[in-house]
């Protein structure tokens, strides 16, 4: 593990500029021009659980969909039409002005190299590892992307929410903290922490930083705290939001890469109605995304959502649908090329399905994700190839990004 | 050599649960050694399912599946399912009891070093279980391979955990077919030989990352491993059919022709009595209990008497207490989250009721949620190699911000009262108080915060 406080350096930079209270803090920090490492920002998007690509993104083109989808075919409506025959799940209609500007496009039918036994765990584990095979090294592309890098400091790179974000698990530095962990406490008690922490340099460090990350505009201090209902009101909210604030705010900052999740997406039934809810659940996180880190940085922003695997092609009798193969993945952001559907198309005739049963994978998720950051890193394809990706080919540049 | 520094309330700290207002700590390192091979008696007061108990779950569970493959009407099926559904959720809702029962027994042992050991062997043999109903294992797999042997010896123990229906199915060793095997033969299982297992014993378990192994013992000894399997019905299975056959070679030595379970154990033993192992066993042990970068004399002297006794884990414990370097009396290493809470709990005296009464959402808010926060989820490591020693993996914003959060507010719903802060500080610390603490102690303003910012104090979360 490698979840690290700031650095002695980075710390003392930070006390002297807000002081150590929270109050000299201001709500949103201005953007930094301080040098990071690099520019482009990269968030990863977990969506765990298996997103139905077929549903999200509506392949009406393809002449066998209707029979396979017949109630989504029924329901195609004009306005969310994107390109090539694809359209828009409903929930994401919010997304439509990403579309028209280029900041949202999509990748169909790609997959990880992982097959047949369709597990949540070990596809996951596939993902975020990033590996050919499934193996026990417990190491995240993510992280091994920022081995490569000079310059990496404890808040260049974020794993954000309360799940473990293995996508960036190894030994490069990275911090992490969910905004449901925030500090409540009244003034007296923060100060007489930090005085007790003064004895040991390492807890009053982390204390300092906690106390900058919390506030998250609503205020450290709370006259009265229960942690129990906070918690409650955690469980129940809209934490996806919280998350993609606290992002944006940390991209506006040092912050270049940051991977969160998002869970629901295992629809085994009643799918009009889950997916629905985890699709607006994604429409709101990359809105709050744009919204919170304004024009200047999502200027500079790539998002991908990627999941692990995509589902069956037809329904099962539960009015949902199974683990599957092919998948789509989501790519948003002003840096990103975007108002296209790419990927190779395999089509749905029982002929082209995967096993009879799953979408044909034609691209696998790691090139697109390797072609991002080395677009926004600068890494060489040969670094992506060895090291990053062990023993992927990247294929031709599809040209994701500005 | 002798233990001229033990202090028991150090001893207490540091190799035992923490400080307790009821239970007086060990007289000396005699007594707390004594506690590890005395009777178990908070095994007997806080039971945790055996693994073979656990194992009736998962025969419930096959059993209803082909229950419901067989149903005929709609209606049966969904009945079935339902009662799927509830061996599940029986099982998942009863983490929290083993959990309750593993915080109670931190609270109220008298042989806290007992505890500690457990927790130390159970990470070095990091298992979470993968399949159905085997992920909520945990728990009963170290009540049955790991806890009935901390005051064993090393080989017995490695043995135990290694041929574990758990750890099979964590390092995929359930999967794992010999290549020349009549099953492979026969075409019964196409996924071939899994080497996971046979890697991690030597990396993790024995030898050590750095040990005098090669890509071809791990691949011998995995051939070697083929045909243990495990079975719902039968518990660990050996299946002949499975294994590969011929001699093995591992380190130099070479295993019987004929496929048996036999020379599976004598290839453990032989792992677990190899120098690089009492090595490897030594620094582990000396970075658990005192210090990340420990003194390399403690190191030697552990693996000195642990090559000396045969891996009898009592004497080397015995090295571990005699040793100067174990009694240093500045407190360095930080107690991850587990830890925290069970000595929170014990410094309190929280009462049994208090937490064997939360229902299964109350217990998850008031320990599950929080220690996921604090960086240690029940029960799931990342990897293998289990729970981080350094402290930089423990201190951490998030980490500290969660356990202030807890600290302060979850005290006041598990006690019949809070006690005065001011004599919680010396409740708590013993001698290890500071005069910062006891100030925040008495400057704060309610009893809760109070309690909550003992608790926190650097010497409160380190040992």
């Amino acid at each position: 593990m490698t979840r690290s406080t700031l650095s002695r350096r980075a710390f003392l930079a930070r006390s002297a500029l807000l002081g150590c209270s929270a109050a000299a803090s201001p709500l949103m920090t201005p953007v930094s021009l301080a040098a990071a490492p690099w520019d482009t920002r990269v968030v990863v998007i977990i969506l765990r659980g298996g997103m139905d690509g077929l549903d999200a993104l509506r392949p009406y083109g393809d002449p066998d969909f209707a029979a396979l989808r017949p109630g989504l075919a029924a329901a195609r409506d004009p306005a969310l039409d994107l390109a090539g025959g694809f359209g828009l799940h409903p929930a994401l209609s919010g997304l439509m002005p990403l579309w028209a500007q280029g900041e949202l496009g999509f990748v169909q039918a790609v997959s990880t190299p992982y097959r047949d036994k369709r597990s949540h765990f070990d596809g996951q584990d596939m993902l975020e590892a990033g590996t050919e095979t499934l193996g026990s090294g417990q190491e995240g592309w993510l992280n091994r992307m920022l081995q490569q890098m000079p310059g990496v400091e404890a808040e260049t790179a974020y794993a954000v929410g309360r799940g473990e974000m293995k996508v960036l698990l190894g030994p490069a530095d990275v911090a992490d903290w969910t905004p449901d962990a925030a500090l409540r406490m009244s003034p007296q008690a923060l100060q007489l922490a930090e005085l007790m922490m003064e004895e040991d340099p390492a807890f009053h460090a982390a204390l300092s930083e906690a106390v900058a990350l919390s506030d998250d505009g609503s205020g450290i201090m709370a006259a009265e705290q229960s942690m129990t209902r906070d918690m409650r009101a955690a469980l129940r909210g809209a934490p996806h939001v919280k998350i993609a604030e606290f992002v944006a705010e940390r991209l506006r900052g040092e912050t270049r890469v940051a991977a969160f999740s998002l869970i629901g997406w295992d629809t085994h039934r009643q799918q009009e109605r889950s997916l629905g809810a985890s699709l607006e659940r994604l429409t709101q996180t990359l809105l709050t995304l744009r919204e919170a880190s304004g024009p200047q940085v999502w200027g500079k922003t790539a998002v991908v959502a990627m999941t692990e695997f995509g589902r069956t092609v037809r329904m099962n009798g539960t009015g949902g649908t199974d683990h599957g193969t092919g998948g789509a993945m989501v790519l948003s952001g002003g840096a990103i090329r975007g108002g296209r559907v790419l990927g190779d198309w395999p089509g749905l005739a029982e002929a082209d399905l995967y096993e009879r049963r799953d979408l044909m994978p034609t691209g696998d998720v790691r090139a697109s994700a390797a072609w991002i950051l080395r677009a926004a890193t600068g890494l060489d394809r040969q670094v992506m190839e060895s090291l990053v990706f062990p023993g992927l080919d990247m294929g031709r540049d599809p040209g994701l990004m500005l | 050599m002798r233990a001229l520094t033990y202090s028991p309330d150090l001893a207490d700290i540091r190799f035992g649960c923490g400080l307790s207002p009821v239970l007086a700590p060990p007289r000396d390192a005699q007594a707390l050694l004594d506690g590890v091979l005395g009777p178990d008696t908070m095994a007997g007061r806080f039971p945790i399912e055996s693994f073979e108990t656990f194992n009736t779950r998962v025969q419930g569970l096959r059993d209803a599946r082909a229950a419901l493959r067989k149903a005929g009407t709609q209606e049966t099926r969904k009945a079935r399912r339902e009662v799927i559904r509830k061996i599940s959720r029986a099982a998942n809702n009863a983490r929290a009891d083993w959990a309750a029962r593993t915080l109670l027994r931190w609270t109220h042992t008298e042989t806290g070093f007992r505890e500690r050991l457990v927790a130390f062997w159970a990470d070095h043999f990091t298992t979470v279980g993968k399949s159905a109903l085997l992920r909520y294992a945990n728990s009963a797999f170290v009540e049955s391979a790991i806890r009935p042997h901390v005051g064993g010896t090393f080989p017995e123990m490695l043995i135990a955990a290694t041929t574990h229906p758990v750890m099979l199915d964590y390092l995929d060793q359930t999967a794992s077919v010999g290549p020349n095997s009549p099953a492979a033969a026969r075409r019964e299982r196409l996924s071939g030989m899994n080497e996971n297992l046979a890697r991690e014993v030597m990396e993790l378990h024995t030898l050590g990352v750095d040990g005098p192994y090669t890509q071809q013992d791990v691949r011998e000894f995995a051939e070697l491993l083929t045909g243990l399997t495990y079975r719902p019905d039968r518990g660990l299975a050996y299946l002949q059919g499975w294994a590969e056959p011929g001699a093995e070679t591992v380190l130099g030595k070479t295993y019987g022709a004929e496929p048996r379970l036999a020379h599976i154990h004598e290839a453990l033993t032989d792992l677990a009595l190899h120098p690089s192992t009492a090595d490897h066993i030594a620094r582990k042990l000396a970075v658990h209990f005192v210090n990340d970068d420990p003194d390399p004399d403690l190191v030697a002297h552990l693996s000195a008497r642990y090559r000396a006794s045969g891996g009898d884990l009592p004497q080397v414990y015995a090295a571990l207490l005699e040793h100067p370097a174990a009694w240093a009396p500045r407190l360095s290493k930080v107690k991850p989250p587990l830890d925290f809470m069970g000595s929170a709990l014990r410094a309190l005296g929280v009462a049994e009721a208090a937490v064997s009464g939360l229902d299964f959402p109350a217990f998850r808010l008031t320990f599950f949620v929080p220690m996921s926060l604090m960086g240690q989820p029940w029960k799931s490591p990342s990897g293998p190699d289990g729970w981080p020693e350094e402290e930089a993996a423990w201190i951490t914003p998030q980490s500290l911000s969660a356990r202030l959060r807890w600290a302060m507010a979850v005290p006041q719903t598990l006690c019949d009262g809070l006690p005065d802060p001011r004599d919680f500080v010396g409740q708590a610390l013993g001698g290890f108080a500071t005069e910062p603490v006891r100030f925040a102690a008495s400057a704060a303003e309610s009893r809760s915060e109070a309690i909550g910012l003992v608790l926190c104090s650097p010497a409160f979360q380190r040992r």
